[in-house]
């Protein structure tokens, strides 16, 4: 009889986490920032302008969209003018397909640079490109996410959702079955957030420094002993816009701080 | 050589006399401890800001030493008592030339 329960009980605390699993990506409602995780000290720190590191990228952005570059001499401000006005909104439509390629706000940046003002790429986290990435990013403070499936991004977004669901690495895990299935729970002493990629680039804590998401990435790849995605790569672009799909409607918080 | 970097500022523009102020100074910076290597395997020389201090109408009121343990992107808040109307000057100086001014205004009433 007591053994019986006990199969009972396993077969019912199985069921929960499958069903959990499917309530997850249905129930958008239920969806959470690792920002409600933080610490009341970290959350000053990133809505108080005058303890937020991030905003000396900011700064530096803000210059260098001023700035004249490349062989053509003109500036992003050139084309764009006002970022203000003009890059509002700009951040929460990213990964976007633009003339047939899936382009990340950074890989746009330097596709930019490279077509229009012909001066070389920027390196992937540096401090250059990721200035320019948080200033344009910030421009969308507070807007929410606006990603949606279209038949032109269909390929990319499914290639994503495959990429998160799939076992990687040595320790033969997915970013579902953490960041989805056992959000919430806790790896050593901290709890495992949702995965949403509302406030990049941020001012991680742990870097000491402003990363992208990329490199946040790039980390848990790390983590389960997986061979890491290069910066810049499709795959990046891909999983970028499944998680920026998936956290559709949410408030961008750019630029956010992190532990 | 000699290098600088942004800082920022954060203080009441008017205060009573005799009123304790707060201020926040943060610094740009990388704060390299050198204990750190590279991925070539070298040692990265310690490049860190090596002291601040404010000054109120020229006189000294607040001043810290920085060691290799401090983060990056140092944040300090400290307070004083406004004594009259004048131009505070915050000064970080570190490793490798490295110096960074920043002044502020208060009026006291």
């Amino acid at each position: 009889m007591k053994l019986l329960t006990f199969s009972l009980w396993l077969v019912s605390i199985s069921a929960g986490f499958f069903t959990n699993a499917l309530a997850n990506e249905a129930a958008l409602d239920s969806r959470q920032s690792s920002y409600t995780l933080m610490t009341a000290e970290n959350k000053a720190m990133q809505d108080d302008a005058s303890l937020n590191p991030a905003l000396f990228w900011v700064m530096d952005g803000q210059g260098l969209w001023q700035e004249k570059s490349g062989q053509k001499a003109i500036a992003c401000a050139s084309c764009h003018g006002d970022a203000g006005t003009k890059m509002r909104g700009v951040a929460t439509q990213f990964p976007k397909i633009i003339k047939g390629k899936l382009q990340t706000l950074e890989s746009q940046i330097n596709q930019c640079r490279v077509e229009k003002q012909q001066a070389p790429e920027l390196a992937y986290e540096s401090k250059t490109l990721l200035a320019l990435t948080v200033f344009v990013a910030s421009q969308s403070k507070g807007m929410p996410i606006a990603i949606e499936e279209t038949q032109q991004n269909q390929k990319d977004l499914q290639q994503g959702r495959q990429f998160f669901n799939e076992r990687m690495g040595q320790l033969n895990l997915s970013c579902a079955q953490c960041h989805q299935d056992r959000a919430g729970l806790k790896l050593g002493g901290s709890m495992i957030p949702q995965g949403h990629p509302t406030a990049y680039p941020i001012y991680r804590i742990e870097w000491q420094s402003l990363g992208s998401l990329q490199r946040r990435l790039r980390n848990c790849m790390s983590g389960v002993r997986a061979r890491q995605f290069e910066y810049g790569s499709p795959e990046m672009a891909q999983l970028e816009l499944f998680l920026m799909w998936r956290a559709r409607g949410m408030t961008l918080e750019t630029p956010g701080v992190r532990p | 050589m000699s290098k600088t970097s942004r800082t920022v500022i954060t203080m009441p523009a008017q205060a009573k006399q005799g009123s304790i102020i707060e201020i926040r100074a943060i610094a740009q910076h990388d704060m390299e401890s050198g204990f750190r290597y590279s991925e070539a395997g070298k040692v990265i020389p310690r490049d860190i800001i090596r002291t601040f201090s404010c000054t109120y109408n020229n006189v000294p009121v607040f001043s810290a030493d920085f060691y290799p343990g401090i983060g990056a992107n140092p944040l300090l808040i400290f307070t004083t008592i406004a004594t009259e109307t004048a131009t505070l000057e915050f000064k970080w100086v570190g490793d490798d030339g490295y110096e960074a001014i920043n002044q502020a205004h208060i009026t006291v009433t």
